[in-house]
């Protein structure tokens, strides 16, 4: 790692204001791709300002159906809601399955929506669930946030704050996990609320995030496994590496797509 | 046998320091005015080196020395060496190309060193070994050994026309290619043995510190070997004549091999501590350590395994081609001939086999022995070929293997190596009622049921541990005997000090090792001390790799006993005025047997130190030392069984069970054998499931340079092992001990394979059978 200067910061202005003081600085909240990056020296940034400890961006709201995740909320704290399993059981059994029991409590919601790691899960999660990005500036629906591998519509000094989003009637997050690194290797998340069918899959686009409309179709006609059975998805556009061709990709989308709709029904 | 004698399950000794973090390693190492060091390493897999420019780095904060390879050969420092000399078929000595420690004209892999920077912080270091600037001119690279065979492939070494080493063989050609063609039945496989990396958990480390005053140099190095570090240093690479250099392995956080090869970088730190005048501590990152660590196998072997009509095994015959890397390895000649090609009868009568072996340069990283050496991919290749010949015959694989089983010992087989005792039947039965393997069919149905694809596949295995007669390696080519010595310190109050040249890294030594001497004298193993790893404490020994240190270091120690309990015994016969004869030395006293007189075991200790009334002429002190030379290898053997269940959808296997059925010969203690049976298991399924290394073909860029892409075995991969020994004592070692490091590397990867390939219905899998590997031979399975 080359030397950086750290700094914590109390609230979101002051984030903001560190960041501006800073050569060539950058937010961290929580660094699970971004400390490795740097440790390999991939990444030089002359500042980290850190966002794990400002108080106003930590803690889960539930109103109704109506959740507010606060962007500093660890994913270890996610996963240990009550309240929000009974709401939402599906983004917290995702939120228990990220990386390891060091990762869920240093990881959090912000950092892994701002990075958009190709094979992070909360994309997945927030694509499928209709969800908004909020930000210190504004809110963005979250398929408009993601627009590429490692890249959102955040500009420079845009901090997520939280992410809002109704519960569906019916959700479910299953993925496959890249035997070495344990990163999703196709993740695929359903769920069935007012708006109808959306599945969103991480881990396999070349792009990142997407929704699959074949699978969404075939899921509108009949919310079951049942309905997806013999059915292939396009290897176009899946990734492709040492540990996962496209077609093999493809069929994993649709093997954790039916077995995602099992535990949402379940 | 006493609580904490020969066969006790003794918690270990060294256990409270490593988990609780106050071992000690290289990196725990400080000496006054200590500076770090980072290496300038190429990021291409071959080029010519055109210029070093090391003004920019030389100008960076706090750096001490930037140092090239044209520094270092103007001081005489030499080339690296492979210690095993192996001749080609036509008589021609293997072709070595030249290993400086610091590449000076030519990089050969991605990781190469080139230069050193000496600075005040490893941080320092390495920013300014980043500044150093190296002109290079690529050169197209090669990083597969059968391409590299190939008319027009890049060319690595001057020495070494074709990229070939050498092209060896063993056995009998003519005789083995008769029995083939006039066979019943002959099963033809291509079988790949994919190349692992080491992964110990403490990468590699050296701290080098010249003494300027004594003209003295001391090493602290990750080393299995330190004598032989030091022999090889001083002999070879000219770095300090022996007695100007002592060499230290403290506590060293595994090995598997790795750690036995002398490596450029300590040769390097050494030079360079005289060279800038200061102690120089290097300690590799985990990239470094991927890509610069030996690596283990990568062998391609076409095999031919004939039967005849009455489903005896005839001919066996094997052409190999080993990858080496980029430079010969410290060792690496002897592991895919004397130690591959010699083990080929398995546990086998086959009446004629022959193996041919050609060994090639490749730009990658050099490979030599890991865990097994030879063993697993010899053990991966006949047991796969001697399943699937069951299944092309129609016939119960633990039939056919029983069938052909060796059952009188002492045998020779067609390949040099002579077994002295076994029982491979006792094992086979053991393993299969361990795992219910009448029952599998059943089993079988209800994972089917379950929407799942059942497996079963076994293994029998064979090794040569224990390596080695002197003078038969001498004479196969080795540079060095492979003795081991001891010296047994009973010190004046009774407590005893065991200096050992076996080196532990993970294995247990002080506990074990004390166990002998609690089981001699009935002293508790707390007031034993074992004493290894430094060439100043400890006399020369050749240290532990090949699972040597139980038949070879044990057996030194028992030498050493023998003649201090001989001694002993003189004294205390002396002091009760009893004869020799019939002194009996047990719970830490010296008794007359049938009476009631007795000398406290440290009463005795005292007398041979204060010398007030020895025996007339006898030398005061209580001190033995031994070698003991080997008389043959040891043999285990022993049965796996492993089964699986395949989820058809995705590819993954599960392995729900497996059973290991070693014969190791006597035990010492049972606890720590089975925990070295569960890590060489955890290995075999590594491998057999999870571990591949991949170089880009075109660039020569180690593609699984980190966790991220390199899978290693985790808890969560891994079953309960069942874990079992038959015994068939060692006649050739007084302890009547085999050696249980390895075998558990060596036999599992074809039980895996086999039961995979059972599940799936498709023979043609390669190693590792990743979810993907599985499911795509799965899908071919069932286009046909």
């Amino acid at each position: 790692m080359y030397s950086t200067s750290y700094h914590r910061a109390s609230s979101v202005a002051d984030a903001v204001k560190l960041l501006k003081k800073a050569e060539d600085g950058k937010f961290v909240s929580g660094g699970m791709t971004l400390i490795p990056a740097m440790k390999t020296r991939l990444a030089a940034p002359s500042d980290l300002v850190d966002l794990r400890h400002i108080a106003e961006l930590k803690g889960i709201r539930i109103s109704g159906k109506n959740v507010t995740i606060g962007a500093g909320t660890t994913h270890a704290e996610v996963a240990a809601n009550d309240k929000l399993a009974s709401v939402c059981h599906a983004i917290v059994h995702m939120a228990s399955h990220i990386g390891d029991p060091h990762v869920r409590h240093l990881g959090t919601l912000g950092g892994s929506i701002a990075n958009n790691d190709p094979a992070a899960d909360y994309p997945a999660a927030t694509v499928a669930l209709g969800a908004t990005i909020v930000t210190n500036k504004r809110e963005i629906a979250a398929e408009k946030f993601f627009t590429g591998l490692f890249e959102t519509a955040l500009k420079d000094d845009e901090i997520v704050t939280g992410v809002t989003f109704t519960a569906p009637a019916k959700c479910g997050y299953e993925k496959f996990r890249n035997p070495a690194s344990r990163y999703a290797m196709a993740g695929v998340f359903v769920a069935k609320g007012k708006d109808g069918v959306k599945v969103a899959v991480t881990g396999a686009g070349e792009d990142g995030v997407f929704r699959s409309r074949e699978i969404e179709a075939a899921l509108t006609k009949k919310f079951e496994p049942s309905a997806l059975e013999g059915m292939t998805v396009p290897s176009k556009n899946l990734m492709s590496d040492l540990h996962a061709s496209a077609d093999y990709r493809a069929n994993l989308v649709v093997v954790m797509a039916k077995r995602a709709v099992a535990a949402a029904n379940a | 046998m006493g609580v904490e004698g020969i066969g006790a399950r003794v918690a270990r000794k060294e256990d409270k320091r490593f988990i609780t973090g106050s071992g000690r390693y290289v990196d725990d190492m400080v000496v006054p005015g200590m500076k770090h060091a980072a290496f300038v390493r190429s990021p291409h897999a071959h080029a010519d080196v055109k210029k070093i420019d090391t003004k920019a780095a030389e100008a960076m904060p706090g750096v001490i020395a930037v140092l090239t390879g044209k520094q270092l050969k103007a001081d005489g420092i030499g080339n690296l060496i492979c210690g095993w000399m192996v001749h080609s078929k036509d008589g021609t000595p293997m072709k070595m190309g030249a290993w400086s420690p610091l590449a000076v004209d030519r990089v050969r892999y991605v990781g190469d060193a080139v230069a050193i920077v000496v600075a005040e912080t490893r941080g320092q270091a390495r920013d300014a070994a980043e500044a150093v600037e190296v002109t290079y001119k690529e050169r197209k690279a090669v990083t597969s050994a059968v391409d590299a065979l190939k008319k027009g492939a890049p060319q690595l070494h001057p020495e070494a026309d074709g990229n070939l080493i050498y092209d060896w063989e063993l056995g009998d050609r003519a005789a083995t290619e008769a029995a083939i063609a006039n066979a019943a039945h002959v099963t033809k496989m291509h079988i790949v043995n994919n190349r692992l990396v080491p992964n110990a958990m403490e990468p590699r480390a050296a701290l080098g510190h010249y003494d300027k005053a004594e003209d003295h140099y001391t090493c602290w190095t990750t080393s299995q070997n330190p004598h032989v570090a030091r022999l090889v240093m001083s002999a070879f690479y000219n770095v300090a004549p022996e007695n100007k250099l002592r060499v230290i392995a403290p506590d060293v956080g595994g090995g598997f091999g790795s750690k036995i090869f002398i490596y450029p970088e300590e040769i390097v730190c050494l030079w360079a501590s005289k060279k800038a005048g200061v102690p120089v501590k290097w300690v590799a990152d985990r990239t470094e350590s991927f890509l610069t660590d030996a690596h283990g196998r990568d062998h391609v072997t076409e095999v031919e395994l004939a039967f005849d009509d009455k489903h005896r095994m005839i001919g066996l015959k094997v052409d190999t081609i080993a990858n080496f890397g980029a430079y010969m390895s410290l060792f690496s000649s002897s592991v895919p001939t004397y130690l591959y090609a010699t083990l080929l009868s398995g546990q086998y009568a086959i009446s004629a086999i022959h193996a041919n072996v050609r060994a090639v340069y490749t730009n990658t990283a050099p490979v030599d022995a890991y865990r097994g050496a030879g063993r697993p991919e010899a053990t991966y290749l006949l047991e796969r070929v001697v399943e699937t010949a069951a299944r092309e015959l129609g016939v119960s694989p633990a039939e056919l293997r029983r069938k052909n089983f060796i059952r009188e010992f002492p045998y020779q087989t067609p390949v040099i190596m002579a077994y002295d005792a076994g029982d491979y039947e006792a094992s086979l039965e053991a393993a299969m009622k361990a795992a219910d393997y009448a029952g599998f069919e059943k089993r079988r149905e209800k994972a089917k049921k379950a929407g799942k694809l059942r497996g079963i596949g076994m293994s029998c295995y064979i090794e040569a541990c224990g390596i080695a007669p002197s003078a038969a390696v001498g004479s196969l080519g080795a540079g060095v005997g492979l003795w081991e010595s001891a010296e047994v310190r009973v010190n004046a109050v009774g407590t005893i000090e065991v200096l050992t040249g076996s080196h532990s890294h993970g294995q247990g030594h002080e506990t074990t090792f004390s166990q002998l001497v609690s089981d001699r004298f009935g002293v508790p193993i707390d007031s034993v001390s074992i004493v290894h790893g430094d060439t100043d404490k400890v006399q020369m020994g050749m240290g532990t790799y090949g699972s040597r240190s139980g038949a070879v270091g044990m057996s030194a120690i028992v030498k050493a006993l023998d003649k201090v309990e001989a001694k002993a015994k003189k004294i205390a016969a002396h002091l009760m005025e009893a004869d020799e004869g019939d002194i009996v030395i047990e719970n830490g006293e010296c008794k007359v047997a049938g009476t009631d007189k007795s000398v406290p075991w440290f009463q005795l200790a005292l007398a041979a130190y204060t010398a007030h009334n020895l025996p007339g002429g006898m030398e005061p002190g209580l001190k033995e030392g031994a070698f003991y030379d080997p008389t043959n290898f040891t043999f285990p053997a022993g049965c796996y069984i492993c089964e699986v269940e395949v989820d058809p959808d995705t590819g993954v296997t599960e392995i729900v069970q497996f059973v290991a059925a070693d014969d190791f010969g006597n035990i010492i203690n049972p606890m720590i054998v089975e925990g070295q049976v569960h890590g060489g298991i955890a290995q075999g399924i590594g491998q057999a499931l999870l571990e591949g290394t991949s170089y880009d073909p075109a660039s020569g860029q180690l593609l699984t340079a980190s966790y991220m892409d390199y899978t290693m075995p985790r808890a969560d991969d891994l079953p309960s092992f069942s874990v079992s020994h038959q015994n068939t004592p060692c006649p050739g070692n007084p302890l009547g001990i085999k050696g249980c490091g390895e075998a558990g590397a060596i036999g599992s990867p074809p039980a895996v394979i086999n039961a995979i390939t059972n599940a799936i219905g498709n023979n043609d899998l390669t190693m590792p059978a990743t979810p993907q590997t599985v499911w795509k031979a799965l899908h071919a399975a069932t286009k046909h």
